[in-house]
C-alpha cells in the first residue's frame, strides 16, 4: 500500500478532531491543557502536510494523493480528494498559519481560550478540505462549513461592532455561495449525474450556459476575494476580528475565491472566461487603482491593511484573466506571498494592539525608539507589502505585469501604478506609526517583542525573504498544473 | 601583480561572487551584532569593503588583460519558457564601476568612524552603508534585467533608510518618504520597460536581448491608437523614466535636495558618487538599445541639458551647504545625461568617475566643516574657516576647482569632453543643449565659489562659542579627504584617453557610426596636453574663470550682491527660491489630489454608494429577520449553521426522493 494514502484525510480530520478534543478539555482546569493540546494538534497537522510537498511529483499535472470513496451513492456524491500544483501551497500555508495563530494566541486571549483555539483547529481542517475536494458537493460542504468557525471567531471574540460586521460577512458570503450551489446542480445534470469536478471540466457546455455558470461562480468567488464592488464587508470584518481571525481571513480565506477561479471557473467555463475577461480585467484594475487610493487615507491600521489586501488581490485576478503562463503563475505567487505578508502585517498590528488597545494610526508614532526589533521586522513586511525585490511580494506583481504586458499593454500600465500607490500607503503608515519622536507616554512605555512574538514574526520573515530571493522552488511546483490549466482554458467547450 | 596571485587559483565565479558578499557579510555582522559590538561595529564592514575593493582591483586588472566574464550563479526562477538567473556580466564598464563604488565606499566607511562617532545608531549606520555597497555591486555586476532591478530597488531601499536615519526628525522622515515615492514613479517606467523587453525579445538576459535588438528595428507599437511608435524608442524611453528617477533628472529631481536630511557620509556615497549615477550606468549599459532610437537620444539630451543648467541656477540661491552641493550634483548628473543623449557614453562614464571622486570629496569636506561648526549648515553663519581647518580647506578647494572645471583638475577634462561631444552632435535640439551646457559652466563656477568664499574666507560670522571650538577634524576624517583629493587631481589627466575617449570601454558599448561624437573628437586627437591647450582657449573655461571672478568680487571682496544688481535680479531670485514651483505643484496637485480622490472614493463610493445604498439597504431587511429569529434562538450564527444543515438535508431528500 502506498505510504501516501490517507495523507489528505489526515490533514483534514486531524485538526478537526483536535478541535473537538480541545473543546472537550475546555478551560475548566485553566487554559494550559487546552493550549498545549491545540499546539500539538496544529503541529501534527503541519507535519502531516509536509510529506505532501516532499512526495509531490512536479512533472505531472494529474491529481496526486488521490482518495476516492463513494459517499452518497444514490446521488453519485463522492468523498473525492486530490491535489495538484495549484492547491499544494495553500494547504501548507493553511496548516502553517494555524500553528502560528495558536502560538500567537498563547497569552493574549483571555476569554474562553479553549473554544477560541478549537475554532481555529476546526477551521484549519475545513479550509484544507476546500483545497483538496474534487467533488462539487464535498467542496461546497467544506466551503460553507469553514465559515462557521470564522463567524464565531468574529462574533464572539470580535470588537464592539462585531454584530454588524458578522451580518455583513454572513450576507455576502451566503448569497454568493447559494448561486454556486445552483451552478453545481446544473452541471450535475449536464455531466450525466456526476459531481466530479474533473468531469465538470470535460463536460461540453453551450456558450449561454457557460456565461450563466461563470457569473454564478463569479459572485461566489468575487465576494470571497473580495473584488470591487463587493468588497466592503472585508474592512469591517477585519476591524472587528481578533488578530488570529484577521490573519486567517486575509492569508487563507481570501485565497479561496481566487482558488475557485482556478479550480472551477477557468477549466469548467473556458469560453465564458475568455468572453468575460474584459470585465474581470476591468474589475481587477479598479481594485488596484481605486482601492489603493482609499487605502492611503485610512486612519485605522487594520482597515488600511484590509484595503491593501483588496488591492493586492487585484493583481491576482488580473493575472488569471490574461491567460498567459507567466501571469497565472505570478498570480499564484502573489496569492502565496500575500498569505505571508498580510498575515505578518496583521500579526504586527496585533502586537501593537495587545499593548495599546487601539488601532488608530494617530495614537502611535516613534515606536522604533522603544521597539527596535519589532520595527525592523515590520520594515521587512512593509517592504514585502510594497513589493520590493528580494521580498516575496515582488515575485507575483512582477510576473503579473510581465505576463499582462503582452496581451494587454494598457492593463499592465494601469496595474503598474500599484507600485507607486502601494509604496505610498504602506510607507506612510510606517512613517506615522514607527518613525518620529515619542510624544505619548503610552508609546514610551511599550516593551519590545517577547520570544513568542519573535518566533511568529521571524518565521514569516524568513519565508518572505526566502521566496523573494529564491522563488524557483515555489514556482516549480505550480508549473505543470498551470500549463495544464492553460491548455484546458484554451480549448473551446461549446459543442459544435 | 603578486598581491593578486593567489586569486588566480580560484574559480572566477567565486571571486566575482565574493565581491558583493564581503560587504553583505560586514553588514550582517554590524547589523545583527551591533547590540554588543557597540563602537567596534565598524571592523567587519570595513574589512568587508576593503576586501571587495581589493578584489575589484583584481577584476579590473583581469579585464585589462581581456579576461571578461558572463555567467550565472543560480536560477532565481523559471516562468513560462523563461529562466531568470542571478548572474554576472563582468566587462570594462562593470569593472570601472566596481572599483569606483568600492573605493568611495571604503573612504566613506573610514570617514564614518569619525563622523558618526557619537551617534547612538553607530552600528546600524555601518550595517546600512555596507548593505548599500552590496546592493550597488549587484546592480552594476548584473547580467540581466531582473537582477538589475533588484539592485536598483535595493539601493533605493537603503537610500530611504539612510535619509530617514535620524528617524525622530520629521523632516528626515518626510525626505525619505519623498525619495522612495519619486523613485517609485521612475520604477513604474522601468518595470514596464522590462515587461516590454520581455514581450518583444522573450528574454531578460542582456546578451540575448541585445542580440534581438536589430530584429526590432522598424517594428512599431501603438500605445495610443493611431500613433505608431518605434518599439525601441518606447522601450528606451520607459527605461529612461527609471533612470530619471534614480539619477534625479527633471522633473523627477525633487527628492535629491531633500535627501540631504540624511547624515553627510551617505550624501557623499549614495546621493553624489554612486547610487544617483545608476541611471547613467543603466543607459550606458543599454547602449545597444538607445543607439537605435534617435528620438530617445534627443529626449535624453535635452532633459540632461535642462537639468544641468536650471538645477545649477537653483544652487546659486541656496544657503545650506549641503543643499548647494546637492543642486550641484543634480546639475552634474545633467551633464552626464546630456552626454548619454549625444551618444558620448564614454564621456558620461568618464565624468561619472571623476565626479564620484571630487563630489564625494566636496561632500566629505563639507561634512568636516559641519562637524567643526557643531552641525551648523548655513553658510551665512560661517566664514573665515580656512585658518582653523587647513586640510579641509585645501581639499575643499581642490574639489571646488575640479567641479568648476579648472585645469588640470579632473572635472575639467570630463566636463569639457561632454560639452565638446554635445557640440558635435547632429540630433535635434543639440544646438540648444550645447548652449545650456556652456552657460552651465559659468553657473557651476559661480555657485561653487560663492560657497567656497563664504565658508572659508571673509569675517567669521558664527557665534563666539562655536568659534572657540573650531578645529581640524581627526585623521579618520582627513585621511579619506586627502585620498580623494589626490584622485580629484590625477584622474582627469590619467583617464582622459583610455576612459573618456572610450578605448577601454569600447567592448561594452555599441555606438552607431553616425552618432559617434566621441569618435569625431578622437579622430582629431593630439594628446591630452593638446586637449588641455585647446580647452583653455574655449568658452567653457573662460566662463568658469568669469564665474570664479564674479564670486570673488561679490563674496570675497564685496559683501554679497551690490544693491542695484540685487534689485534687478530680484524676480529671478524669487523664481529660483521657489525652485520653479515643482514642489508646490507636487504637493498641491499630486499629493493633495491623491488624498482628495482617496477620500472621495471612500466616502462617496464605498460608504455612500456601495454600503449605504446597496448593502445596508438589504442588510436592514435581513437584520429585521435576524432580530425576530433571535427571540427563538440565542444567536444567528448557530442559527445559520442549523439552517444550513437542515437545508442540506432537505436538498438531499428532495433529490433522493424526487429522482428515485
Amino acid at each position: 500500500m502506498d505510504l501516501h494514502m490517507g495523507l489528505l484525510s489526515a490533514a483534514i480530520w486531524l485538526p478537526i478532531v483536535g478541535g473537538f478534543v480541545v473543546l472537550a478539555v475546555g478551560d475548566r482546569a485553566g487554559s494550559r491543557p487546552a493550549r498545549w493540546l491545540a499546539l500539538v494538534f496544529s503541529l501534527l497537522t503541519l507535519l502531516v502536510t509536509i510529506p505532501l510537498f516532499t512526495g509531490f511529483d512536479t512533472h505531472t499535472a494529474a491529481m496526486q494523493f488521490v482518495e476516492r470513496v463513494p459517499w452518497i451513492p444514490s446521488l453519485h456524491i463522492q468523498y473525492y480528494l486530490g491535489i495538484d500544483g495549484i492547491s499544494l501551497w495553500f494547504i501548507l500555508l493553511t496548516s502553517f498559519l494555524t500553528l502560528l495563530v495558536v502560538i500567537s494566541s498563547w497569552r493574549n486571549v483571555q476569554l474562553r481560550q479553549a473554544q477560541y483555539l478549537a475554532a481555529f483547529l476546526v477551521m484549519d481542517g475545513l479550509m484544507i478540505g476546500v483545497f483538496c475536494a474534487l467533488d462539487a458537493i464535498l467542496f461546497y460542504v467544506f466551503w460553507e462549513a469553514m465559515l462557521i468557525p470564522m463567524f464565531l471567531i468574529i462574533g464572539v471574540w470580535g470588537g464592539p461592532r462585531r454584530v454588524y460586521a458578522t451580518i455583513k460577512f454572513f450576507l455576502y458570503t451566503f448569497l454568493g455561495s447559494v448561486l454556486m450551489l445552483v451552478a453545481f446542480l446544473y452541471l450535475y445534470f449536464h455531466s450525466g449525474d456526476s459531481f466530479d469536478l474533473l468531469t465538470f471540466m470535460k463536460t461540453p457546455l453551450s456558450a449561454a450556459a457557460q456565461i450563466w455558470i461563470f457569473l454564478a461562480f463569479l459572485i461566489a468567488f468575487a465576494v470571497k476575494i473580495p473584488m470591487w464592488p463587493v468588497h466592503t464587508w472585508l474592512p469591517d470584518a477585519h476591524v472587528e476580528a481578533p488578530t488570529g481571525g484577521s490573519v486567517i481571513l486575509a492569508a487563507v480565506m481570501l485565497k479561496m475565491g481566487a482558488y475557485g477561479f482556478l479550480r472551477l471557473s477557468l477549466p469548467i467555463t473556458p469560453d465564458a472566461s475568455h468572453q468575460l475577461a474584459w470585465l474581470m480585467i476591468a474589475l481587477s484594475l479598479v481594485a488596484i487603482v481605486y482601492i489603493a487610493l482609499i487605502a492611503i487615507v485610512q486612519q485605522d491600521m487594520k482597515k488600511l491593511i484590509a484595503y491593501s489586501s483588496i488591492a493586492h488581490m487585484g493583481f491576482v485576478t488580473l493575472g488569471f484573466f490574461v491567460f498567459t503562463q507567466t501571469a497565472i503563475e505570478g498570480a499564484i505567487m502573489q496569492m502565496l506571498s500575500h498569505g505571508f505578508v498580510s498575515a505578518a502585517m496583521f500579526f504586527c498590528v496585533g502586537v501593537l494592539y495587545d499593548r495599546m488597545h487601539t488601532r488608530d494610526i494617530h495614537a502611535y508614532g516613534g515606536v522604533a525608539n522603544v521597539m527596535p526589533i519589532f520595527a525592523s521586522l515590520m520594515m521587512l513586511f512593509a517592504m514585502g507589502n510594497v513589493g520590493l525585490p528580494g521580498t516575496s511580494g515582488f515575485v507575483g506583481e512582477f510576473m503579473v505585469v510581465l505576463g499582462t504586458y503582452g496581451p494587454h499593454p494598457w492593463a499592465a500600465i494601469i496595474a503598474a501604478t500599484g507600485l507607486i500607490t502601494g509604496a505610498a500607503y504602506t510607507l506612510w503608515l510606517f512613517k506615522r506609526v514607527i518613525f518620529g519622536g515619542v510624544t505619548r507616554a503610552e508609546v514610551a512605555a511599550l516593551s519590545d517583542l517577547d520570544g513568542r512574538e519573535v518566533l511568529v514574526l521571524g518565521s514569516l520573515g524568513v519565508l518572505v525573504l526566502l521566496m523573494g530571493l529564491w522563488p524557483a522552488p515555489f514556482l516549480e511546483v505550480v508549473h505543470s498544473s498551470v500549463q495544464h490549466l492553460l491548455s484546458q482554458v484554451s480549448v473551446s467547450k461549446i459543442p459544435s | 601583480m603578486w598581491i593578486f596571485d593567489w586569486l588566480n587559483a580560484l574559480p572566477p565565479l567565486w571571486v566575482y561572487f565574493l565581491i558583493p558578499l564581503a560587504p553583505l557579510a560586514g553588514s550582517l555582522v554590524a547589523g545583527l551584532g551591533g547590540w554588543f559590538l557597540g563602537h567596534r561595529a565598524h571592523w567587519a564592514p570595513i574589512l568587508g569593503v576593503t576586501f571587495a575593493f581589493y578584489l575589484a582591483l583584481f577584476v579590473l586588472l583581469q579585464v585589462l588583460h581581456g579576461r571578461t566574464f558572463y555567467g550565472n550563479v543560480y536560477t532565481w526562477g523559471v516562468f513560462g519558457s523563461l529562466s531568470v538567473p542571478i548572474g554576472f556580466d563582468i566587462d570594462s564598464l562593470t569593472a570601472i564601476m566596481m572599483v569606483v563604488v568600492t573605493f568611495v565606499s571604503l573612504c566613506v566607511h573610514v570617514y564614518t568612524i569619525g563622523y558618526m562617532h557619537d551617534d547612538p545608531g553607530y552600528a546600524r549606520f555601518f550595517s546600512y552603508i555596507s548593505l548599500f555597497t552590496f546592493s550597488m555591486l549587484m546592480l552594476v555586476m548584473s547580467n540581466n534585467f531582473l537582477q538589475l532591478f533588484f539592485g536598483w530597488e535595493a539601493v533605493g531601499l537603503v537610500s530611504y533608510l539612510l535619509i530617514g536615519f535620524w528617524f525622530t526628525r520629521e523632516s528626515a522622515n518626510q525626505g525619505a518618504l519623498k525619495a522612495f515615492l519619486v523613485n517609485r514613479v521612475g520604477d513604474f517606467g522601468f518595470l514596464l520597460g522590462i515587461a516590454a523587453i520581455y514581450h518583444y525579445t522573450g528574454s531578460l538576459d542582456y546578451r540575448t536581448v541585445f542580440a534581438e535588438v536589430p530584429s526590432l528595428v522598424g517594428q512599431t507599437v501603438s500605445i495610443l491608437p493611431g500613433h505608431p511608435w518605434s518599439v525601441l524608442t518606447w522601450i528606451a524611453l520607459l527605461l529612461f523614466i527609471g533612470a530619471m528617477g534614480k539619477s534625479a533628472q527633471v522633473p523627477l529631481h525633487v527628492w535629491l535636495p531633500e535627501s540631504m536630511e540624511g547624515p553627510t557620509p551617505i550624501s557623499a556615497l549614495i546621493h553624489a558618487a554612486t547610487m544617483v549615477t545608476a541611471g547613467i550606468f543603466l543607459v550606458a549599459r543599454m547602449s545597444p538599445i538607445y543607439e537605435k532610437s534617435a528620438t530617445a537620444l534627443s529626449v535624453i539630451l535635452i532633459i540632461g541639458a535642462i537639468t544641468a543648467l536650471f538645477m545649477g541656477l537653483v544652487g546659486l540661491v541656496q544657503n545650506d551647504i549641503k543643499r548647494i552641493i546637492a543642486y550641484s550634483t543634480l546639475s552634474q548628473l545633467g551633464y552626464m545625461t546630456a552626454a548619454l543623449g549625444a551618444s558620448a557614453f564614454s564621456a558620461a562614464i568618464f565624468h561619472l568617475v571623476t565626479h564620484a571622486f571630487f563630489k564625494a570629496l566636496l561632500f566629505l569636506a563639507a561634512g568636516s566643516v559641519i562637524h567643526a561648526m557643531a552641525n551648523e549648515q548655513d553658510i551665512r553663519k560661517m566664514g573665515g574657516l580656512a585658518r582653523s581647518m587647513p586640510i579641509t580647506y585645501v581639499t575643499f578647494l581642490i574639489a571646488s576647482l575640479a567641479l568648476a572645471g579648472i585645469p588640470p583638475f579632473a572635472g575639467f577634462f570630463s566636463k569639457d569632453l561632454i560639452i565638446e561631444a554635445v557640440g558635435q552632435s547632429h540630433l535635434a535640439d543639440a544646438g540648444l543643449a550645447h548652449v545650456f551646457l556652456v552657460l552651465g559652466a559659468l553657473v557651476t563656477a559661480l555657485y561653487t565659489f560663492r560657497m567656497f568664499f563664504l565658508v572659508f574666507h571673509g569675517q567669521p560670522r558664527m557665534d563666539e562659542h562655536t568659534r572657540a571650538h573650531l578645529h581640524e577634524s581627526p585623521w579618520v576624517i582627513t585621511l579619506p579627504l586627502v585620498a580623494l583629493a589626490i584622485l580629484s587631481v590625477l584622474t582627469g589627466w590619467l583617464l582622459m584617453k583610455p576612459v573618456g575617449l572610450g578605448g577601454f570601454l569600447d567592448s561594452s558599448l555599441r555606438i552607431q557610426p553616425t552618432f559617434d561624437t566621441v569618435g569625431a573628437i578622437a579622430a582629431h586627437w593630439h594628446g591630452t596636453a593638446a586637449f588641455l591647450w585647446e580647452g583653455i582657449q574655449a568658452w567653457p573655461f573662460w566662463l568658469a574663470v568669469l564665474g570664479i571672478g564674479l564670486a570673488a568680487l561679490f563674496y570675497l571682496v564685496g559683501e554679497g550682491l551690490p544693491a542695484p544688481l540685487q534689485r534687478i535680479v530680484q524676480p529671478a531670485i524669487w523664481v529660483l527660491r521657489q525652485k520653479y514651483g515643482f514642489d508646490v505643484f507636487n504637493q498641491i496637485v499630486l499629493v493633495r489630489g491623491a488624498l482628495l480622490l482617496g477620500r472621495r472614493f471612500w466616502h462617496w463610493g464605498d460608504q455612500a454608494l456601495i454600503d449605504g445604498a446597496m448593502v445596508n439597504g438589504s442588510a436592514q431587511l435581513v437584520a429585521r429577520a435576524a432580530a425576530s429569529w433571535r427571540r427563538l434562538q440565542t444567536g444567528y450564527i448557530y442559527h445559520y449553521a442549523f439552517v444550513m444543515i437542515i437545508g442540506f438535508v432537505l436538498f438531499l431528500t428532495y433529490f433522493t426522493l424526487g429522482r428515485g
